[in-house]
C-alpha cells in the first residue's frame, strides 16, 4: 500500500528522522494559510499523488511569496500531472503540502528494501541523490553502497557509519546522518514497509540532515496489524475496480485490453494473459480469484469484470485445487444470470469435481462455450471478440 | 525414488481441526499419506476421525505441541494451515522440534515475519517449503498440500514451481502424454521463503530417478536468473522452463507478493533470456509445457525412458 510524501513524513518524525516543517493543503486558501504559519522566506508547494517523477512533471513549485503560493496552489489543484510512473493518464492532484523551503548543500540518497536473495532487510545509500536509483545502479553500480542488515540486532550505528563515510557525507554531519538511518530502520521494521526510499536525502547550509523526499510503502499482508497505516489509504489514488475487488478479498488488475480474465491462482492468471496475448488478444485485467472463493466471490469478480466498459468477452480459465471446479460453475452461472451477461463467454475448468463443474455449466440453460484446454479456450475467446 | 517425501514420510498437521487444515488433512489420508498427527494449542489429547471415501475410518490424534506430536508419533515432517498472523510463530515451532521437513501452505504471512523466521532457521536441521505454495507431492507414496491428488502419476520428471495452479497444469500437461513425475515441489510465490530453486534442482540432480526436471517461474525477483547459472555450471539432467508474467506491467504486484516487476528488474523477458542463455528450453506459452518437455526428452534420446510403461 502506498501513502503520500506528506503522510510518510509525519511517520518519519515520530522515529526522529527529520524532515521540513510542512502542512498539507486541499484548496487554494489552505495552502495560503499554511505557507502563513510556516512563515519562513520560501516555501515549496508540492503535489501530492502516488507517483515518482512529480519534479520532473512541473509538479514542484518553490514560492517566494504567499501571492506567489496562492499563484501556484491554483495552477496545481486539479491539475493532471503525468510522470514516468503515473502512465499516459496521469493523476490528478487533490492535495498539496507546503513546506518550507531549506537551503540544500548536496543531496543523496537512501534505501530500504527486503532484499529476497538474502531474506533481509538491505539498506542502500548514494552520494547521487536526486535521479533514479534506477539510473544510477545501471550507470555506476559502484556508487552505491548496501548493508545487509541482521534482524536480531536491527540496523547497528557502525553499519550506518559506514554508510554515511562511504556516501561521503561532511564528517562533522555523520553523527546526525547515523541518527537519520536508525530511524528510518526503525520505522521499517515498525510500520512493516516493504520500501522505504528518501530521495533526496539532503545536508543544508545550516548543518541538517533532512528528508526532502519520503516515499514509503507498507507490505499488505501485515496491513492487518496497522490500522493507523490503513487510515491513511487514499482512495482517490486508487483504481476504482481494484478497491472493489479488495473489499471481497480478489486479486485485480486493470489493463488496457478487451478480453476479462478470471483465473484461480497468481501464477495461472498471469500465465493466462500471457497466452491471450500469444494468440492476439488484449487482456483487460488480471484477475485471481484464489483458493477457497467462495460463490459469492466469483460473482463479485463477475461484476468487477464486468464493470469494465472496454471487456468484449470473457474468459474464465480454472485449475481446481483448493477450489473445487463445481464452486466456480455455481458462481459463473450466477454471476451471469444476475448481471444478464452479454457478452461472449469461454470456460476451461480442469481440477477437483472437473465433471460436476462442466455439468452445471451445461444445463444452465446459458451461452456459455467450453474450452479443452488453456489453448483451446485462449483462441476460442481472442476469435469471439474480434 | 523421489525427492524429500516419499511413503515413509510421516506428517502432522498443525492447525489440523480448522477448517482446510481438515479438509486437506482428509485429502492426503485419502491419497495414502501418513497423517499421523495435528498440533492444535490447547486441543491435545483430542482424537479426530476421518471418515475416508472408501468407508474406513483414521483416528488421528492431536496434541498441543509439534514437539509432543513428534514425540509420540515418530513424524518428521509437518504441514501448516495456521492464519497468516500466527503462521511465522508456528514455522519456528516446527523448526525447534527438529522435523526434518516444513511445508507451510499459509498464504499472506508479512514479509518481515519471514525475515525473522529465514533469520532463526540459520544453523537448524530443518528444511522449509514455503509459504504460500501449495505444497509437494511423491505421486504414488504421499501427497502434502492442496493440490488435486488425482492429476499426477508417479514417473521421473521432478517439477520446481513458484505458482500453484501452474504447476498443476504442468504436471497435468505430462500425465496426459504418459509421462509422471518423481516429486512435484511448489515452492511459493513469497519474496521471503524457504527452499529456493537451486535448493530443490540439487536434490533433483542428485536423485536417481529424476530424469528431467520443469522449472516454472514468474516476474519479480533474480531467483530464475540464479537457478539458471546454476544450471549451466552443474546440472546434469535437462531442465524445461516457463516464466509467467510477459505481459504484467511494472510496478503492479500481480497476486503474489513476490511477483512484481520493480525498478526494471525481475521481467520475463530477462528471465526468459537468461535461461535460454544457459541451455534451458523455454516453453513459449504455459499451455506447450508439456509438449517442449517432449520436445527435448526426444531430442537427448531420453523419451523412451521417461515413458511410463
Amino acid at each position: 500500500m502506498n501513502i503520500h510524501e506528506y503522510q510518510g513524513k509525519e511517520i518519519l518524525k515520530q522515529y526522529g528522522v527529520k524532515v521540513p516543517e510542512g502542512r498539507v493543503a486541499f484548496t487554494v486558501d489552505e495552502a495560503v494559510e499554511a505557507a502563513k504559519e510556516l512563515g519562513t522566506q520560501v516555501v515549496v508547494v508540492k503535489a501530492q499523488i502516488h507517483a515518482g517523477g512529480r519534479g520532473k512533471a512541473g509538479g514542484v513549485k518553490v514560492a517566494k511569496s504567499l501571492d506567489e503560493v496562492r499563484t501556484y496552489a491554483q495552477e496545481l489543484l486539479g491539475k493532471v500531472l503525468v510522470t514516468h510512473q503515473t502512465g499516459p493518464e496521469g493523476k490528478e492532484v487533490k492535495r498539496l503540502l507546503i513546506e518550507q523551503g531549506c537551503d540544500i548543500k548536496k543531496e543523496y540518497y537512501v534505501g530500504l528494501v527486503v532484499d529476497r536473495s538474502t531474506g533481509r532487510v538491505v539498506m542502500m545509500a548514494s552520494e547521487e541523490g536526486g535521479t533514479e536509483i534506477e539510473e544510477v545502479a545501471a550507470r555506476t553500480p559502484e556508487k552505491i553502497f548496501k548493508e545487509v542488515i541482521d534482524p536480531v540486532t536491527g540496523l547497528t550505528p557502525f553499519q550506518a557509519r559506514k554508510l554515511a563515510f562511504a556516501i561521503n557525507i561532511p564528517n562533522e554531519l555523520v553523527n546526525k546522518a547515523v541518527k537519520f538511518m536508525m530511524g528510518l530502520y526503525q520505522a521499517f521494521v515498525e510500520k512493516d514497509c516493504s520500501i522505504a526510499e528518501i530521495n533526496p536525502l539532503v545536508v543544508t547550509g545550516d548543518g541538517e540532515v533532512m528528508a526532502l523526499d519520503a516515499k514509503l510503502n507498507f507490505d499488505s499482508n501485515a496491513l492487518f496489524r496497522h490500522p493507523e497505516i490503513v487510515a491513511l489509504r487514499d482512495l482517490d489514488e486508487e483504481d476504482e475496480k481494484e478497491i472493489e475487488a479488495s473489499k471481497f478479498d480478489l486479486s485485480y488488475i486493470a489493463l488496457d485490453g478487451n478480453i476479462g480474465c478470471m483465473v484461480n491462482g497468481a501464477g495461472l492468471a498471469m500465465a493466462t494473459m500471457d497466452i491471450i496475448k500469444f494468440y492476439g488478444g488484449e487482456p483487460a485485467n488480471f484477475l485471481d480469484v484464489g483458493g477457497g472463493a467462495t460463490e459469492e466471490k466469483v460473482t463479485e469478480a463477475f461484476k468487477i469484470i464486468l464493470k469494465d466498459p472496454k471487456v468484449k468477452g470473457i474468459f474464465v480459465n480454472i485449475f481446481g485445487g483448493i477450489m473445487r471446479c463445481d464452486v466456480i460453475a455455481n458462481g459463473v452461472v450466477a454471476a451471469a444470470k444476475q448481471v444478464k451477461l452479454d457478452r461472449p463467454l469461454v470456460v476451461r475448468l480442469e481440477g477437483t469435481n472437473v465433471d460436476l463443474g462442466k455439468k452445471i455449466l451445461s444445463e444452465s440453460g446459458l451461452n456459455i462455450v467450453a474450452a479443452d484446454s488453456m489453448a483451446d479456450g485462449a483462441e476460442k475467446i481472442v476469435a469471439l471478440v474480434q | 525414488m523421489s525427492i524429500l517425501v516419499n511413503k515413509h514420510t510421516k506428517v502432522i498437521t498443525q492447525n489440523m481441526t480448522g477448517k482446510t487444515g481438515m479438509f486437506h488433512t482428509k485429502g492426503g489420508l485419502e491419497y495414502g499419506t501418513q497423517m499421523v498427527a495435528g498440533a492444535v494449542p490447547g486441543k491435545g489429547g483430542t482424537v479426530v476421525d476421518f471418515t475416508l471415501d472408501n468407508g474406513s475410518t483414521v483416528s488421528v490424534p492431536v496434541f498441543n505441541t509439534v514437539a509432543e506430536a513428534k514425540e509420540a508419533t515418530g513424524a518428521n515432517t509437518s504441514v501448516i494451515y495456521v492464519p497468516p498472523a500466527f503462521a511465522a510463530d508456528a514455522i519456528m515451532e516446527a523448526v525447534d522440534a527438529e522435523l526434518d521437513l516444513v511445508i507451510c501452505i499459509t498464504e499472506g504471512i508479512p514479509v518481515l515475519d519471514m525475515v525473522k523466521v529465514k533469520r532463526y532457521m540459520e544453523g537448524k536441521k530443518t528444511k522449509l517449503i514455503g509459504p504460500n505454495c501449495p505444497g509437494i507431492i511423491t505421486p504414488g507414496e504421499c501427497k502434502i498440500g492442496i493440490m488435486p491428488g488425482y492429476i499426477h502419476t508417479p514417473g521421473k520428471v521432478g517439477i520446481v514451481s513458484r505458482s500453484g495452479t501452474l504447476t498443476y497444469e504442468a504436471v497435468h500437461q505430462t500425465t496426459t502424454r504418459g509421462i509422471g513425475q518423481s516429486t512435484a515441489v511448489g515452492i511459493g510465490g513469497d519474496p521471503v521463503k524457504g527452499m529456493e530453486f537451486i535448493d530443490v534442482l540439487k536434490l533433483f540432480n542428485e536423485d536417481p530417478d529424476t530424469e528431467a526436471v520443469i522449472m516454472i517461474g514468474e516476474i519479480g525477483g533474480t531467483a530464475e536468473e540464479e537457478a539458471a547459472e546454476w544450471i549451466a555450471a552443474n546440472m546434469k539432467k535437462p531442465v524445461v522452463g516457463f516464466i509467467g508474467g510477459q505481459t504484467a506491467p511494472p510496478g503492479k504486484r500481480m497476486g503474489h507478493a513476490g511477483a512484481i516487476i520493480s525498478g526494471g528488474k525481475g521481467t520475463a523477458a530477462e528471465k526468459i533470456a537468461k535461461l535460454e542463455a544457459c541451455g534451458v528450453r523455454v516453453a513459449k506459452t504455459p499451455a506447450v509445457i508439456g509438449e517442449t518437455l517432449v520436445e527435448v526428452l526426444k531430442e537427448r534420446g531420453l523419451l523412451e525412458k521417461v515413458m511410463n510403461k
